[in-house]
């Protein structure tokens, strides 16, 4: 019967009936949840009771009017100064595994490896890093440092810094495997061509490498901005939000978990998902400019 | 060419409906399932009790030891029921997203976060108040309209777990009574320097919630927490048991008298701390009790007093741990309404793993309240709120984001004395009392 079909519409069956698993899966996992959200952040649902009140904007306003809920993307900044570095640090070390060097995969390896971890397990590594008398402060007293060992995770001035180096440690594997993808892909007579017109390591990265993974370090930059702007495993699990560590995501668990306030929660994640939306396009922009 | 293309076609569609064809047949032996336990749970009155019931439980430590032998031992009784169980290591956050759907076991604990009034649509009743309380105490924390859906799996009492050979070895051979006692104890300790005098347990976060539970030695009065609070716009003001309960935490906390380096706190090693005297005291809910004796070498060490209060008598409270309910979805009603009342009465579970008292009208008081029979230390459960204010003390916090059981404000006390917050302790509890008087207003007109 399906042989008597014209190829066309054959085609045209096979095309629906493959895409309907996968569509179907997008739309209950991914638009289901986010059209619901969008609902949610109209009520005052308070995430059990099988009743709940549509309020209209109400919370919306209480999130734009009482400061107490958006004070918290101070925090952010400190994960995206972290972001610079941590792409920087992947950079380099992408360019330098990319030319011959002794045990390049082992590096390879030991720079992917923490991404591979559970951010649950790396979290309670680094309290025992940070803890007084605990790894760092034995590691900076062997090379000398004892006098700036503190605490870490004590003093709130120096708090974000160690969450955001935790996240920097976490993240750059990342990074640092696209970063290596992108630049194996160029062929290898360029650089042999640079060579014999005299160009050293530094003039290859400036024209050679860095022109050509332009694309890719626009992507990372926008995951890493975006990841900034939601960082939340880290400081979760080190310090619950405590300390001055809260950031806008702990804040909305918070809210919609200890609190109940499930419709103010949503608005909340409604605000985030925009603030990303309007970066990333905000970035497009910017970038196109000069393309 | 076209041929292979449309046997290609024919093969893929097979397998799109091969796999449609799987889920839609995946569902019919699901409720097949669920049909055939409906039938094995039937109640045709008087008959003997049989079908297999979920457990939900919190205990992860115990689910496949002792939870085993509990079920060998009801077994004996009902041998037509087969018992599972689950354990949920978070177990809050995890059974209240289960409750959106209707699969959540048959026999559960009911999570203190669903507001009250929600209980009837999740839950079934037990029975009537009135009745059951001749036969158990603490029904009232989760009863609706004269039902009660909860009967306590132990209840517990709570002040201060302390290291008593550390508190002797600093010159302090009587429990401290009043706050200035207990500060002196613990300065005494310090200066001793062997120990840490206080630990706040403030990384791990939940142990902070454990000061709450001492509201009512505080105040000295069983009516405070459930019938004065919800009518008063001075909760948190100087002279009030908020204010004077925290006011102990924070001066503990100012005066150096708590561990070093509080954001790294450890909740498993400081029980092992206190236990070998490298602590002096932590405030605990009675549940305490048993895990740090076992980890002792001298387990009459280890001791417990109220939390210290300058009211005219000293009242240890009382109150449920977790109660325990049955799934209004459970389809097996009969075996687990069994299940609750065996593991009630004849487990043993309130005094040996859940440590506190058994909910029991009539039964024995377990070891570690012996050591109180004698003083004038009450034991007394609070009062629970008058008709037609239940639940407003939740409300009132929820709206207000105060968060009386969450860690938050405490541990913003705690970072306030250390010296990390430009606030004062009198500016916390300002914010508190007046985020308090906001909501109570909204929530009582």
């Amino acid at each position: 019967m399906f042989a008597n079909l014209s190829y066309k519409t054959q085609r045209r069956i096979i095309i629906i009936a493959f895409s309907l698993i996968p569509v179907v899966l997008l739309f209950t996992f991914a638009y289901l949840p986010v059209f619901n959200m969008f609902k949610y952040s109209f009520t005052n649902w308070n995430g059990y009771s099988k009743s709940f009140d549509y309020v209209g904007f109400e919370n919306y306003q209480t999130i734009f009017t009482n400061p107490k809920y958006f004070s918290v993307f101070k925090v952010s900044l400190y994960y995206f100064g972290a972001t610079f570095v941590q792409m920087g640090l992947a950079l380099y070390f992408a360019t330098i595994l990319s030319f011959n060097i002794r045990f390049k995969n082992f590096f390879k390896g030991v720079l992917f490896f923490p991404y591979l971890l559970n951010g649950v397990a790396i979290g309670f590594i680094f309290l025992v890093f940070f803890r007084p008398d605990g790894t760092l402060d034995t590691l900076l007293q062997v090379i000398g440092l004892g006098h700036l060992s503190q605490g870490w995770l004590l003093n709130p001035n120096i708090i974000n810094i160690s969450l955001a180096g935790a996240s920097l440690w976490r993240y750059m594997g990342f990074n640092f495997i696209i970063f290596l993808g992108a630049i194996s892909s160029i062929g290898k007579d360029i650089y042999e061509a640079a060579d014999i017109d005299g160009a050293n390591r530094w003039h290859q990265f400036r024209h050679i490498i860095l022109p050509s993974i332009k694309r890719i370090l626009q992507l990372n930059l926008i995951l890493a901005i975006s990841g900034a702007i939601s960082a939340f495993d880290i400081p979760y699990i080190m310090t619950g939000g405590s300390n001055g560590s809260n950031t806008f995501v702990i804040q909305t668990v918070d809210v919609a978990f200890k609190y109940s306030k499930l419709g103010l929660a949503s608005a909340m994640a409604v605000v985030l998902l925009i603030i990303v939306i309007l970066v990333t396009l905000l970035q497009r922009v910017l970038i196109k400019g000069d393309d | 060419m076209k041929k292979s293309k449309l046997v290609l076609g024919l093969m893929a569609l097979m397998l799109v409906l091969g796999m449609l064809a799987g889920c839609s047949g995946n569902g019919r032996d699901g409720e097949a399932g669920g049909g055939a336990n409906g039938g094995g749970g039937s109640t045709d009155g008087g008959g003997a009790v049989k079908g297999e019931i979920t457990v939900i439980t919190q205990r992860t430590d115990i689910v496949d030891t002792v939870f085993k032998q509990y079920a060998a031992e009801f077994n004996k009784e009902y041998p037509d029921v087969k018992v599972n169980f689950q354990a949920l290591s978070d177990y809050e956050g995890q059974i209240t997203v289960r409750m959106s759907s209707d699969d959540y076991g048959d026999v559960l604990l009911l999570p203190t976060s669903i507001p009250l009034e929600d209980t009837p649509q999740f839950f079934e009743p037990l029975g009537d108040l009135e009745e059951m309380s001749k036969q158990y105490i603490g029904l009232e924390e989760r009863a609706v309209d004269g039902k009660a859906y909860g009967i306590p799996i132990a209840v517990n009492f709570s002040g201060v777990l302390y290291n008593k050979k550390v508190f002797a070895d600093a010159g302090v051979t009587t429990a401290p009574r009043t706050p200035n006692e207990f500060m002196a104890a613990l300065q005494a300790i310090k200066e001793k320097g062997d120990a840490i005098p206080l630990y706040t347990n403030y990384a791990d976060s939940w142990p902070l919630t454990q000061w709450e539970a001492v509201l009512t030695t505080v105040a000295g009065d069983v009516d405070y927490v459930n019938v004065t609070q919800p009518n008063t716009d001075d909760n948190f003001v100087p002279g009030q048991p908020h204010y004077e309960l925290y006011k102990v935490m924070y001066d503990a906390v100012a005066q150096g008298l708590i561990e070093k380096d509080p954001t790294t706190t450890n909740w498993e090693a400081s029980k092992s701390d206190l236990a070998n005297g490298k602590i002096g005291a932590m405030v605990l809910g009675s549940w305490a009790i048993g895990q740090v004796q076992e980890l002792a070498d001298n387990p009459d060490d280890i001791a417990y007093m109220p939390f210290p209060t300058n009211a005219k008598e000293v009242i240890m409270p009382l109150a449920d741990d977790y109660t325990l309910g049955i799934s209004k979805h459970s389809k097996n009603k009969a075996a687990a309404r069994a299940w609750v009342d065996w593991f009630i009465n004849e487990s043993g579970y309130p005094t040996t793993e859940g440590g506190g008292m058994s909910p029991v009208v009539g039964a024995p008081l377990p070891d570690t309240l012996k050591q109180f029979e004698g003083t004038d230390i009450k034991f007394e459960l609070q009062t629970p709120a008058q008709p037609g204010q239940e639940g407003w003390v939740d409300k009132i916090d929820k709206d207000a984001e105060i968060g009386l059981w969450q860690p938050d404000f405490k541990k913003r006390i705690i970072e306030a004395a250390i010296g990390n917050r430009k606030e004062s302790y009198d500016d916390i509890m300002k914010e508190l009392n007046d985020a308090w008087v906001k909501s109570r207003a909204k929530v009582t007109k």
